[in-house]
């Protein structure tokens, strides 16, 4: 097990802002020095374009973007040209609702649940729209998770598609993946994973899961903003048409309009792509292999049930996911609105998110509209929750607005 | 603001911002064809409120709302209809220019603002701006609106 305090040396964020309490990683991570030592590197050592250079500084540039996939691959288990470079997981959603759409007709069903983010939902509402599928939801329980019963009935042979957050974005609910996965298989359904709260959090093995598409964004795993991974089976890439056209993705065309594309991943990634991201990405990926995927998921678990224990002697909060073993705690102050609530921790340097977190079916399951969200990261420490829940008591109406005073 | 004034003490600006954040004045949407409305949600991801007023010859005859909102927007989207209530169009846009001088940080009248001057430190919290002026911007937009049609 790593310590936290020499982890909490390697990143910038905390050397510079000694007194903030950082629990909004849900939103965003901070990024270790050898992230932005590596996209540093990238512009004053060898930048270049990728994929079509002659040149030394280029082969370097080409060789480290492709490292990259190398490293992701690593990460999730997969093979490197499974990996596909997007701008973030919101690209990458909506590249598997367009291309899925091609397969999909009139009174096809798309599974999936109300806990789920907004980038994984237009994307298949526009289907809705535009080819007449259904959008049907599985049941869940109070803390969002799939009710397994109810979803084997939902999977008759008219669901084409199910897709949903492996750890749900609000109230950082485990899903249970593997067997989701199984289920929609022996139904001939395609398995869609979001996993943007779950990647840097805990290990994941795509081979392991047999999900056929997974995808993340590289800024909730320490790496930089922009980038975005869609990974696919290999053979499901290969069938898929890209959304995107352009320069980089196809092999020739000629004045007649005929295109042949490049195979994938690279058909996906027209134009240049955000190579110091995916560089940074990469770096981001090595540091926290090099922490390790369970250590990281160790220590945050132990932290949240340090959490849970601290909320419970609480007696003017109402929390939504107390007992959750991981991920964020999300909770209410009694009569304080989420905003207000989220005003009076800022006041005291302590960063949560408030608000209804781009979820915003889910207070059909929860009952309220807006929650405050705070979400730890390895980085995190108990001084830090004990803190924390000291100003989360002293929360109230009057202590609220006096931050105005 | 004459320096005996209530208006002075922070307690009590705090406790009038308590007050119109329980019990919001004005606080009921009315069906009746005279009042222009405006819905504000776009602007941020948890105020959802809706403004309604009844312009008539150029008097502001009434203003109700409604909606799901924070102490900040509640507090002042109700002192705001008790402000603007029966002023003229010209006396009411002298008040909001006032009133977002104050929320800019700006020199402004604190006597014309009277209790909505309870809002003086919002400037520190720069999140909250958009709080303190979503009901604001409503009316500006409906005194707006009834001048265009009044053309």
């Amino acid at each position: 097990m790593f310590n936290v305090n020499d982890v909490r040396n390697d990143f910038p964020m905390i050397k510079n802002h000694p007194d903030l309490i950082y629990f909004d990683n849900g939103a965003t991570t901070y990024k270790p020095q050898v992230v932005i030592d590596a996209i540093t590197k990238f512009y004053t050592d060898y930048t270049s374009n990728v994929e079509r250079g002659d040149y030394e500084t280029a082969i370097q540039a080409d060789r480290a973007y492709e490292e990259a996939r190398k490293c992701v691959a690593t990460l999730i288990h997969s093979e490197q040209k499974e990996v596909v470079f997007l701008s973030n997981i919101t690209a990458a959603l909506n590249q598997i609702a367009y291309g899925l759409s091609k397969k999909l007709n009139k009174g096809d069903v798309i599974l999936t649940s109300k806990s789920e983010h907004a980038s994984n939902l237009l994307p298949w509402y526009r289907l809705k729209d535009n080819l007449g599928v259904e959008i049907k939801y599985v049941n869940v329980d109070d803390v969002g998770r799939i009710d397994i019963d109810d979803f084997k009935n939902q999977c008759d042979e008219n669901v084409k598609v199910v897709t949903f957050a492996s750890v749900t974005n609000v109230l950082g609910t485990n899903q249970p993946v593997k067997e989701l996965t199984k289920i929609a298989h022996d139904n001939g359904a395609i398995v869609v994973i979001d996993a943007a709260q779950a990647i840097g959090h805990q290990p994941i093995d795509v081979k392991d899961l047999d999900v056929d598409f997974l995808c993340f964004s590289s800024h909730k795993m320490c790496g930089p903003d922009g980038v975005g991974v869609l990974y696919g089976k290999y053979n499901l890439l290969d069938e898929m048409d890209p959304l995107l056209l352009g320069g980089g993705m196809n092999a020739r065309f000629t004045s007649d309009g005929k295109v042949v594309l490049k195979d994938a991943p690279h058909k996906f990634e027209a134009g240049t792509p955000n190579i110091e991201g995916v560089i940074g990405l990469s770096a981001a990926c090595k540091y926290l292999m090099d922490l390790g995927l369970d250590n990281i998921h160790a220590y945050e678990k132990e932290l949240r049930g340090y959490m849970k224990e601290k909320f419970k002697e609480l007696d003017n909060v109402i929390v939504y996911n107390l007992e959750n073993e991981s991920g964020p705690i999300t909770f209410n102050v009694k009569d304080v609105f989420a905003q207000d609530a989220a005003g009076y921790l800022a006041a005291n340097h302590i960063a949560v998110r408030s608000g209804n977190h781009c979820a915003k079916i889910l207070h059909e399951i929860i009952g309220t509209d807006q929650s405050v969200r705070a979400s730890l990261y390895f980085y995190n420490t108990k001084e830090e929750v004990d803190y924390f829940v000291e100003k989360v008591k002293e929360i109230n109406l009057e202590s609220a607005i006096g931050i105005f005073f | 603001m004459a320096e005996n004034s209530l208006l002075n003490d922070p307690m009590i600006l705090r406790e009038l911002i308590m007050d119109h954040y329980q019990y919001p004045h004005n606080h009921k949407l009315v069906k009746d064809d005279r009042y222009l409305s405006r819905h504000m949600a776009s602007d941020s991801c948890i105020d959802d409120i809706t403004v309604q007023a009844n312009i008539e010859n150029g008097i502001i005859k009434d203003i109700q709302f409604d909606g799901v909102a924070c102490t900040i927007s509640t507090a002042s989207t109700s002192m705001m209809s008790d402000l603007l209530i029966d002023k003229s169009i010209e006396e009411a846009k002298t008040i909001i220019e006032e009133y977002n001088k104050m929320i800019n940080h700006e020199d402004y009248d604190a006597d014309i603002l009277e209790e909505a001057i309870a809002f003086q430190n919002v400037y520190k919290q720069a999140n909250r701006i958009k709080c303190a002026t979503i009901g604001w911007k409503a009316i500006e937009e409906i005194i707006k609106e009834s001048e265009g049609i009044n053309d």
